[in-house]
């Protein structure tokens, strides 16, 4: 049987599996580090509450990099033409409208760890 | 403390302007109580002419509703008319008896359409043209009545006749003079302006006088009859000869009103009247320095002042004002200022082209302008008035100035619409005296879309209404392109916080701040870590303040700088090998090739700087590219030094007068390092020929056979800009310390993101050649100060190419697996 586009996102999804990538102190503070992964370049941020956040690394606008952008409060501004990321939820800010996926991440023991 | 009382009589567009200014000021200072004779809250004037022609309504035309008074607790006695002023019991007294108290008293009576003393001008059917009253009256008549007669041909007579006209009257226009706004226009403008008016059905009795108003059977005014015996029907008269200041209240309480030519309230320049130092006048009904205005921007200029002065602030004084006329009749442009008659010492400048419609005339008198005529095309009507009121020379732009602004080319502002290309301090509004830079500030800073916002907010076009057009351009360029106006005077730095670039720049050197959380915290940011916008200003301004003190946080930089290269559009960098002057080796050149093949980098370019460009390279492999060219970072990527671009100069050309290579390469090793508030580029020309394009440079120099010619400021960039000539100087010593001190100056004064020509243009280059020229003891201590500041710079690639891959800066060009 051929598995279709939507049956392996589903799979993908399913199989996707909590991975260590780093310590927290390997990403700077207000900075990002990229991580490559089967789902494409992710961008792991943390900013100056030690919060840490992931999003797809391609801006909704012109795929720019988000990990190269000046991170924020709780955004981060894409190096390329200044849309602005809610690291939450990967949603653009106003007047801009768009979208990046935002992925799963969290600390344990001084560990970043990604769900891809 | 008990409040004072402030009395204002006279409930229109002075008065309670006025009192506008003073709640922005002091909102407490007072209880205010305001008399008008008319039943009605302040509405503009300006617009009843609109209303008679049927283009606007009477609701869109009030200024402040009764809503207005009651909010801001203000008693209003509209419809009560004050016939008493009691100074010795300072005291106020309506025709009904109505009393108020006062501490202060402002009179704005404004004036009354003046009627000649003409047999029959008491008749029903006559009146003037000044209030909601006399509009309806006209509009009234218009369903009634066939014939109308306006006698005047002056700005409000021809806007009363073309209203009566639109409203299906017959009109004829009697003037007394030989042509009609002979007070705002010359012949020629003014037969333009009749042809076109008579065109639309006007008829015109012009050098003509009227003898009676007859009265018909029904006891209405039924005809006109001339001096010369000729008759006119007519079942409405308007007259339009003037208007008079409305003095008699205060001249029946003893304030000095004046005797002769001038009367009118006399006010000093506080705009308190002469008599009574508790009373204040504005308006129209006002005396100032032997002038009385009718136009409406000297009367808000008057409420500015006197509204400093009643809250107690007393700063500011009134000194006369210049005026321009536009009138308001859909379709026609007319614009007129200043003076147009000519004389003696006057020249005129002037453009008639009688079959299109169009007559421009300026009149100059050395080499200023002093007044002005448009007829037909009055869009650079504001450019000359301020022109006009700023006394500019205008001797170097004299054969381009009829052609209007827009012909005085400016490359990099091609294809922008007028109101792009303004500067910032032109007035839009000349009624309210709003400037383009206030109304693209409120535009910016408020989010504002419409019209009506940008009126509500700016008071720009919201008195006459004839800058509309220009306003709405504005919102359009500001609202719809990417253009970005270049005031940073004033605007503050971004959202984060309320201060401009100068008042943070002030704050880091007062209080030695030395760090982006510090110097957040002192200035009350309103954001956590502030945004993209403010930290790399902030980070700029800390280093340039304190060199070698400050940190420099690599994460408030941008990308380019923090990675030292340049982001291209897919996310890949561009490498610029330092190449000093432009010079390179057949070594460097073979490594380049290397390079280029071994990373697989798909375009290899010359930059207009004179640098190898390498394109497309992939973040993880900067170090490596880095490494292979064992070249130090070209900082073509950089607020900083990028170039200092050279011809061969005396080493090589038979021109050559100076060795211009050997200068740049100087110039460029000294600067290495120097981060400034925006990219700075350098040129350095052997002779004359300028073969280095040093006159669009920050700092050009010229060699000349004697020494060396400094220029700064230039521009090839979006502004395109000739550089101004700083000084010439002898020696390749002088070379280096007039430009490092210019430099300095500019790393120390410049906004963030002011190129030198903005820069500059801001300060003003007398300021710079006082600072860098004049004052030797100065420029040495310039000097001083940038050599202290990039000294000790490491090149940023050899030091990313030694660190160990975990290092903080290093880090970012290692990518993570999951």
């Amino acid at each position: 049987m051929m598995m279709t586009e939507l049956d392996k996102l589903t799979a993908a999804v399913e199989a996707a599996d909590w991975k260590t990538i780093c310590a927290l102190q390997d990403i700077p503070v207000l900075g990002a580090r990229v991580v490559h992964s089967a789902q494409g370049d992710i961008a792991v941020f943390r900013n100056a509450e030690d919060e840490v956040f992931a999003l797809q690394d391609r801006c909704a606008h012109k795929a720019g990099p988000l990990s190269q952008g000046i991170v924020h409060g709780r955004q981060v501004t894409c190096p390329l033409h200044g849309w602005k990321f809610e690291l939450a939820s990967g949603e653009a800010v106003a007047p801009d409208v768009g979208c990046t996926r935002a992925f799963e991440v969290a600390v344990a023991d001084g560990q970043v760890k990604l769900k891809v | 403390m008990k409040k004072q009382k402030l009395v204002l009589v006279g409930n229109g567009m002075a008065g309670v302007r006025t009192v506008e200014e003073l709640l922005k000021l002091a909102p407490d200072l007072y209880d205010v109580t305001v008399f008008g004779a008319e039943p009605h809250g302040n509405y503009n004037r300006i617009l009843l002419s609109p209303v008679l022609a049927g283009e606007m309504t009477l609701p869109e035309i009030m200024l402040n509703d009764l809503d207005w008074y009651r909010d801001n607790g203000i008693t209003l006695h509209a419809g009560k008319k004050v016939t008493k002023i009691d100074r010795v019991k300072r005291r106020v007294i309506a025709e009904d008896g109505t009393e108020a108290e006062y501490d202060r008293l402002l009179l704005a009576t404004g004036s009354t359409p003046f009627i000649p003393p003409i047999p029959g001008k008491d008749l029903p059917g006559v009146i003037g043209y000044r209030d909601i009253a006399d509009t309806e009256a006209m509009i009234e008549a218009a369903v009634h009545h066939k014939h109308a007669v306006v006698i005047g041909a002056g700005l409000l007579g021809l806007e009363a006749a073309n209203g009566l006209m639109l409203r299906g009257m017959d009109v004829t226009v009697v003037h007394l003079a030989d042509w009609i706004m002979e007070r705002q226009l010359d012949k020629a403008a003014a037969d333009m302006l009749q042809a076109s008016l008579e065109a639309k059905g006007m008829k015109f009795l012009l050098s003509s006088q009227t003898d009676a108003l007859v009265q018909g059977e029904s006891g209405r005014v039924c005809a006109v009859r001339l001096k010369d015996g000729m008759q006119i029907p007519a079942d409405l008269v308007v007259v339009a000869a003037g208007i008079r200041p409305n003095y008699a209240l205060a001249e029946s309480a003893g304030i000095y009103c004046g005797s002769g030519r001038v009367r009118g309230i006399h006010v000093s320049d506080t705009l308190q009247t002469v008599t009574d130092p508790r009373i204040y006048a504005v308006g129209e009904c006002v005396a100032h320095r032997g002038m009385v205005y009718g136009l409406v921007a000297p009367l808000f200029e008057q409420g500015k002042v006197c509204a400093n002065h009643l809250a107690n602030f007393g700063i500011g004084r009134y000194q006369g004002s210049v005026t321009s006329t536009k009138l308001k009749v859909t379709g026609i442009d007319v614009f007129s200022a200043g003076d147009f008659s000519g004389g003696p010492d006057t020249e005129d400048i002037v453009l008639h082209d009688k079959q299109g419609g169009v007559y421009k005339r300026l009149v100059i008198k050395q080499n200023r302008i002093v007044g002005s005529v448009l007829y037909g095309d009055t869009a650079d009507g504001a450019w000359y008035f301020q022109l006009m009121k700023d006394q500019q020379d205008i001797h170097e732009i004299r054969d381009h100035l009829m052609f209007g602004q827009n012909h005085l080319g400016d490359t990099g502002h091609k294809g922008e619409n007028k109101a792009a290309a303004m500067a910032d301090s032109a007035e839009v509004c000349g009624c309210n005296g709003v400037c383009k830079g206030t109304i693209v500030k409120a535009i910016k800073e408020k989010g504002l879309f419409s019209l009506d916002e940008v009126k509500k907010h700016t008071k720009a076009a919201s008195s006459c209404g004839s800058c509309t057009g220009l306003v709405e351009q504005i919102l359009a360029s500001t609202v719809g392109g990417a253009y970005q106006v270049v005031s940073a005077h004033d605007k503050a730095v971004c959202g984060c916080t309320d201060l401009s670039h100068g008042d943070v720049r002030k704050a880091i050197r007062q209080h030695k701040l030395l760090t982006i959380p510090d110097a957040m915290a002192f200035m009350d940011w309103k954001t956590p870590n502030g945004c993209a916008t403010c930290r790399p200003a902030l980070n700029y301004y800390l280093i340039s303040t304190w060199p070698h003190e400050a940190q420099d946080d690599p994460q408030s930089r941008f990308i380019n700088e923090r990675s030292h290269a340049n982001i291209q559009k897919d996310g890949t960098y561009s490498v610029v090998p330092r190449m000093l002057g432009g010079i390179t080796t057949p070594d460097e050149l073979r490594r380049i090739a290397d390079v280029a093949d071994k990373y697989a980098i798909p375009t290899v370019k010359v930059t207009g700087g004179q640098r190898i460009d390498l394109l497309g390279v992939k973040r993880e492999d900067l170090p490596k590219v880095w490494k292979d060219l064992g070249m130090a970072s070209g900082h073509a990527y950089g607020k900083s030094i990028r170039t200092v671009k050279t011809c061969v100069g005396a080493e090589h050309c038979r021109f050559g007068t100076q060795r211009s290579m050997a200068m740049g390469v100087d110039l460029e090793k000294m600067l290495f390092g120097m981060w400034s508030p925006h990219k700075v580029k350098l040129a350095v020309s052997g002779c004359p020929r300028n073969c280095a394009e040093s006159g669009i440079k920050d700092v050009g120099v010229i060699g000349v056979d004697s020494g060396w010619e400094l220029y700064v400021a230039g521009n090839g960039g979006i502004k395109t800009e000739v550089a101004h000539f700083l000084c010439k100087v002898a020696t390749r010593e002088e070379v280096m310390e007039y430009s490092a001190a210019f430099l300095q100056l500019y790393r120390e004064e410049g906004y963030y993101l002011e190129r030198t020509v903005h820069y500059v243009h801001r300060v003003g280059l007398e300021h710079v050649k006082k600072l860098v020229v004049d004052d030797a003891e100065n420029r040495k201590a310039l000097y001083g100060r940038l050599l202290f500041a990039v000294q000790d710079y490491k090149d940023p690639w050899a030091e990313r190419c030694a660190d160990d891959a975990a290092a903080p800066l290093r880090r970012q060009f290692e990518t993570l697996e999951a």
